[in-house]
């Protein structure tokens, strides 16, 4: 088997932005061109690349070739090797392409946005870092190699979203996303090294002892229990908490919006396009893993039921939030978690070419409407709040035609945007899952509130008049207008001229480029011609414009233009006809002012988590805490006095028991001595007066003892 | 060649002593000098040891009557130690760089003690291992006591006094060991062959294995790591959890693994445990700790932990994922040491994170904070760096061996995010609400051109030689990190050596 050069050299892909990110680490703060164009120069040569790779993944198509893998040993690990390595297959193709297109055009957008940033080059090296690791994710053959990007990828994201760390909101939210997402992570994690333990190997293909290879999962499959849950449904539910916490699904999409404190290219590249669909290509790229079902079992995979539920709600859940947010990049970022819920509610139904058609799409119009929402806020001078912009269509054209191509795409407005077919897409196969119908209904009412909310958001910023020069009135210049629950503006003292501009051209050039994406790219998957499902599946395709009227495609999608263009027309009733002044209350909060808080405080679930899992960890730290300070420290503070006053017993019993036994002793004997000494004072007198008693004595005893014998 | 690591330490100590007093640089060169001799010996010696043999570099009778031999040997798991000794030593001197209170006294201590530690990981005479154990101690107490800073008597007290209670521990259960085993030798090898009873390895273990414990951080006899940290001059932070608590899971491994693997057939859940009762209790004191350096000082008996879990997982992954954090450990935890020792306390002189929140230090000391970022992200185990691959082998050796415990020690990663997470922005990112003294420039502009005290509260820039020991512990974590079979490939044939035959025989695999 011949593999070709761009196989060989996938590889190349990633490392560019690597090595732009390392060299941009190393340059001056004031070389600020360098930086920027060796990031859009690697993007821009991985673009090509990855366009070739797609090339060869095209000709190759339904062919043997149509998965080229490279493997190597990275070290050995207890008695085998762990290996990493690299695939170059249809998901990896059309994935790389998406990534370095979108990224490089927001790497050229960034120039213009970030253009007055003092830290122009740091923002590239991480840009170019991040896209480095989410390339290498999406080239890997390995879950490990996917893991370890994974990990810098959500790094990144921590360090880009924290790039205005002065802000402590922003510093705040950067922790938030990093330590949200690494709960997700952990069970990954866990779900790695039981798979690790299951299969022996991490690598996806390997010539028939991949993980995802045939064999291996058969072998999976049988094991069918262990503590009471079918292994290989284990396995992929575990893989699936990452996806959830990496995609904001429920229950860990809280950090999602708060994500939306980073620069908005950031958003639009990592909290839009890229790194949150992450979530949604893990699943598609363990797909095989995922749709396991135990052997002999005839029910669908427990696993993929899971997803599509956890998909379902996310979408109306987050979508319903959408509805009561006034910041322009709040909305878009719950409206960001709805949608990876309909993408992930696409794989659990229908497989992995609705789900990651929808992928693709999606990230071209969010990133579009991110990147609008960016030159709304530059234009209107870093104003964020919806109700404070308004009749922006004059002043931004440019801006406006795109958001708008942006915002019916993301409404599904049918035929010509792309949001509509794979939208569709999704909403036929939930319509056909065999399981339950809910999901579909859910979708229908996440896809009805889409429609609604964008509506409203787009009447709020560009209809109406302009209510920007508001602004600096005396009312609001404690931040305290009239208005519930917004926070001051960022920087009320800064007196700016009220009227709101159009970007420069290097913002808008992209918008206009993704705008041609997001309308073209719809046609790449109609059920006329569903060139994107075949080629993901191996499969040949004609145009068959029959396929279009097939009862249940024609039905599906006249449900979604009826919904699509009720939710439009609700919100033009509500909102356009009769636009809002600043005082006024939202026409829903008059109407259901319960409701709405609720939804404004998006269902409160913040709340929540802070009284109940981060009150409860911080409690637990602190008794730890006190346990350290009090308990073992305590112990030690008693065993060391017990210590001391067992010292000191001894030291009485020394000085009052021992030592005076030994002192009296002593004191005997020195008495004595001082007794004895006085036969030896030296004076020669005495000594001899006693000398001469000594010898009368002896004479005497001499004299005494002759008689005697 | 490996022996010279030991020599050289002490002849280096003993020639600082004949050095004029009062030359603070000559000392210090003196000791940069010894301590590179140190670590080329070592990585010269290391290239000689063939994979998963036993080198004897010197055996000499000593005390023949009790059988006990100057008996220096190394396997791959020593020369790991040693190459990280030898590391901690070089970067422990270029952190102290600026010590100008009696620096010829502070190296002479600071050598005996890396000649010490040299020693430890290069005895294979139970009863040399020992001694130089306790070499190993003595310096350690005068450093701190002497050149430490909050409450340095008592932290110092402590730390001498648990050691040294540990070695009374260990002291009698190896004395039992060696009568038991008929008192002709102390040689690991003889001893590790001879098959000990049942009834007395269950006791005997755990005396010796947590009388090495103490030193290793084992909950709850961690106490005295954090006090001891935070009382230790810098570069004695950076060996204390750089090195000084790898002699203690490497006497648990060396010595009380190696000689009782009944007893720890019979313990090994327990310790397990306490490791994981370690890691995820060090990780949430860390949480809420108010000085810098204690969230380091709790990290530190959190990581150890693992290194712990990793010993008695009894699988050759799970084992030389605990050797690899050992060396991985070494090196962030001495990086960590210096960015808050160093480079932090020294200029601003407090620890207090709710202090350091004023200074907008990462404006003061930009290097400082790119470290401790890179630490950081080293510490709480991301890929790339060196203590990704240990932990993730630990998990994967404590999956096999005790999944629950696995699943608990995530928790203890996760937080390991958020503690260093908020020491990090604590430290670094915080807002500048109001500068220190008036001199606080509002523009920025060419910050990098000119001096930062001029701009900022007066503040030294970072020094050459500690911008070089940064970017060497970090490029060793990333090196070892990205091609982990540098370490991987002498560790592990390792535990085929006779020393680990019960590896085979018991529960592992």
């Amino acid at each position: 088997m011949m593999m070709d050069w761009t196989a060989r050299n996938l590889w190349l892909i990633p490392v560019l932005p690597l090595l732009a990110a390392g060299l941009s680490a190393l340059a001056r703060r004031r070389h600020r061109r360098f930086s920027a164009g060796l990031a859009i120069g690697s993007m821009a040569v991985a673009l090509l690349l990855a366009c070739a790779a797609f090339a060869t993944a095209v000709r190759h198509s339904g062919t043997e070739l149509s998965r080229q893998v490279v493997n190597f040993r990275w070290f050995e690990l207890g008695d085998g090797w762990v290996r990493l390595g690299w695939v170059l297959d249809p998901l990896t193709a059309m994935m790389l392409v998406m990534v370095c297109l979108v990224g490089l055009l927001i790497f050229i957008y960034s120039v213009g946005y970030m253009a007055h940033d003092e830290n122009f080059g740091r923002f590239f090296c991480f840009l170019s870092l991040f896209a480095s690791a989410m390339l290498g994710l999406v080239i890997a053959n390995s879950l490990l190699l996917f893991f370890i990007c994974w990990e810098v990828v959500g790094l990144t994201s921590y360090l880009l979203i924290g790039f205005w760390y002065h802000k402590p909101s922003a510093a705040a939210a950067a922790k938030k996303a990093f330590i949200t997402t690494r709960i997700g992570d952990l069970a990954f994690l866990i779900g790695i090294v039981w798979l690790y333990g299951q299969a022996g190997t991490l690598l996806f293909y390997d010539a028939g002892q991949g993980c995802l290879d045939k064999p291996a999962l058969a072998g999976l499959a049988t094991q069918i229990t262990s503590l009471g849950v079918v292994v290989p449904t284990a396995i992929a539910l575990l893989i699936f908490c990452g996806a959830v916490g990496k995609s904001g699904q429920l229950p860990l999409h809280v950090w999602l919006p708060d994500a939306m404190e980073g620069p908005t290219p950031v958003s639009a590249l990592i909290h839009a396009a890229t790194m949150v669909a992450a979530g949604v290509f893990l699943v598609a790229r363990v797909y095989p893993l995922m749709a396991l079902t135990p052997a002999g079992s005839h029910s669908g995979a427990a696993a993929l039921v899971v997803i599509a539920w956890v998909g379902a709600l996310t979408a109306v859940f987050a979508a319903s939030i959408a509805v009561a947010q006034t910041d322009i990049k709040r909305i878009l970022a719950y409206s960001t978690v709805s949608q990876l819920g309909f993408m992930m509610l696409g794989l659990g139904v229908g497989g992995v070419a609705v789900g990651m058609f929808h992928l693709i799409t999606h990230a071209f119009f969010k990133a579009l409407l991110f990147m609008g929402a960016g030159s709304v806020i530059h234009g209107c001078h870093e104003e964020q709040d919806v109700r404070r912009m308004g009749g922006l269509r004059k002043f931004m054209p440019v801006t406006f035609a795109t958001y708008a191509i942006g915002m019916m795409a993301l409404s599904g407005v049918p035929i010509f945007f792309s949001g509509f077919w794979s939208k569709d897409e999704i909403l036929h196969a939930a319509h056909a899952w065999s399981m339950s119908r809910w999901p579909f209904y859910l979708g229908v009412l996440g896809a009805l509130m889409t429609a609604f909310y964008m509506t409203r958001q787009m009447c709020f910023v560009f209809f109406g008049k302009c209510r920007l020069a508001l602004r600096q009135t005396p009312a609001s210049e404690q931040g305290s207008v009239a208005l519930p629950g917004i926070p001051a503006p960022e920087h009320p003292q800064v007196e700016h001229p009220a009227e709101p501009h159009e970007s420069p051209a290097l913002m808008t050039m992209p918008l206009a480029v993704l705008a041609f994406f997001t309308v073209t790219l719809g046609f790449l998957g109609t059920p006329a011609w569903p060139w994107v499902q075949s080629f993901l599946e191996g499969e040949h395709t004609a145009l068959n414009v029959a396929g279009l009227w097939r009862p249940g495609v024609l039905l599906v999608m006249l449900i979604s233009t009826v919904v699509a263009f009720t939710g439009i027309g609700l919100g033009y009733w509500l909102y356009g006809r009769d636009p809002l002044d600043l005082q006024q209350t939202d026409v829903l909060e008059r109407r259901w002012p319960n409701l709405f808080t609720l939804l404004r405080r998006k269902y409160y679930v913040d709340e929540i988590y802070e009284w109940t899992f981060v009150g409860l960890n911080a409690w637990w730290a602190t008794a730890c805490d006190w346990l350290d300070r009090w308990v073992w420290e305590g112990a030690v503070e008693l065993i060391a006095a017990l210590v001391v006053g067992i010292g000191w017993v001894d030291r009485v019993l020394d000085e009052q028991v021992v030592n005076r036994w030994f002192d009296e002793t002593c004191r005997s004997l020195s008495t004595s001595g001082g007794l004895l000494s006085r036969f030896q004072d030296g004076r020669v007198q005495k000594y001899l007066r006693v000398l001469g008693l000594a010898l009368v004595v002896l004479v005497l005893l001499l004299i005494w003892g002759c008689r005697a014998s | 060649m490996l022996a010279w690591t030991i020599y050289f330490s002490f002849i280096g100590a003993g020639l600082l002593l004949l050095l004029p007093k009062g030359n603070a640089q000559l000392a210090r060169a003196v000791a940069l000098f010894t301590a590179i001799a140190g670590f080329g010996c070592a990585f010269a010696g290391a290239t000689q040891v063939q994979p998963g043999t036993i080198l004897t570099i010197t055996k000499l009778p000593w005390i023949p009557s009790l059988g006990i031999e100057y008996h220096l040997a190394a396997d791959g798991i020593s020369v790991t130690l040693v190459l990280l000794t030898g590391l901690a030593a070089i970067a422990g001197i270029l952190f102290s760089w600026n010590l100008e209170e009696r620096a010829r006294e502070f190296f002479t201590f600071y050598l005996a003690l890396i000649g010490g530690v040299y020693g430890v990981f290069l005895s294979f005479d139970v009863f040399l291992l020992f001694v130089f154990y306790e070499i190993a101690i003595i310096p350690k107490y005068f450093i701190i006591a002497i050149w430490g800073s909050t409450r340095r008597e008592y932290g110092a007290m402590k730390l001498a006094l648990y050691s040294f209670a540990g070695s009374g521990m260990v002291l009698i259960g190896l004395i039992a060991a060696f009568v038991l085993a008929g008192g002709k030798s102390m040689s690991l090898l003889e001893l590790a062959k001879f098959p000990f009873p049942h009834a007395f390895q269950i006791w005997a273990f755990p005396l010796v294995f947590v009388g090495f414990g103490v030193l290793a951080g084992l909950w709850p006899l961690h106490t005295w790591a954090p006090t001891g940290h935070v009382a230790a001059p810098t570069a004695a932070s950076m060996l204390l959890a750089g090195v000084v608590m790898k002699l203690g899971a490497y006497g648990c491994l060396r010595v009380a693994m190696t000689l009782f693997p009944e007893g720890l057939e019979a313990w090994k859940g327990w310790v397990a445990v306490l490791a994981v009762i370690g890691i995820v209790y060090g990780a949430m004191v860390a949480l809420v700790q108010k000085d810098f350096k204690f969230v380091i000082g709790y990290s530190s008996v959190s990581h150890m932990g693992f290194v712990l879990l990793g010993l008695v997982t009894l699988n050759t992954i799970g084992l030389s994922g605990a050797v690899l954090q050992m060396f991985s450990h070494g090196i962030i935890a001495g990086l960590l040491f210096a960015v808050v020792g160093r480079m932090v306390y020294e200029r601003t002189h407090t620890r207090e994170l709710s202090v350091l929140e004023g200074m907008n230090l990462v404006k003061a000391m930009p290097f400082a904070a790119v470290t401790f970022v890179i630490a950081g992200a080293a510490s709480m185990g991301l890929p790339g760096f060196s203590g990704f691959i240990a932990e993730l082998q630990v998990i994967i050796g404590a999956w096999k061996a005790f999944p629950t415990l696995a699943v608990i020690t995530g928790i203890g990663i996760v937080i390991g995010v958020a503690y260093t997470l908020r020491a990090m922005q604590k430290a670094f990112f915080g807002e500048a609400e109001q500068p220190l003294t008036p001199t606080l420039s509002p523009s920025d502009g060419e910050r990098e051109t000119a001096s930062p005290d001029e701009h900022h509260y007066a503040m030294d820039a970072i020094s050459v030689p500690e911008r070089i020991g940064a970017v060497m512990l970090i490029g060793v974590s990333l090196l070892i990190g990205l091609y982990p079979r540098l370490l991987l490939d002498v560790i592990l044939p390792s535990f085929n050596s006779p020393l680990f035959d019960w590896l085979r025989k018991g529960g592992g695999q």
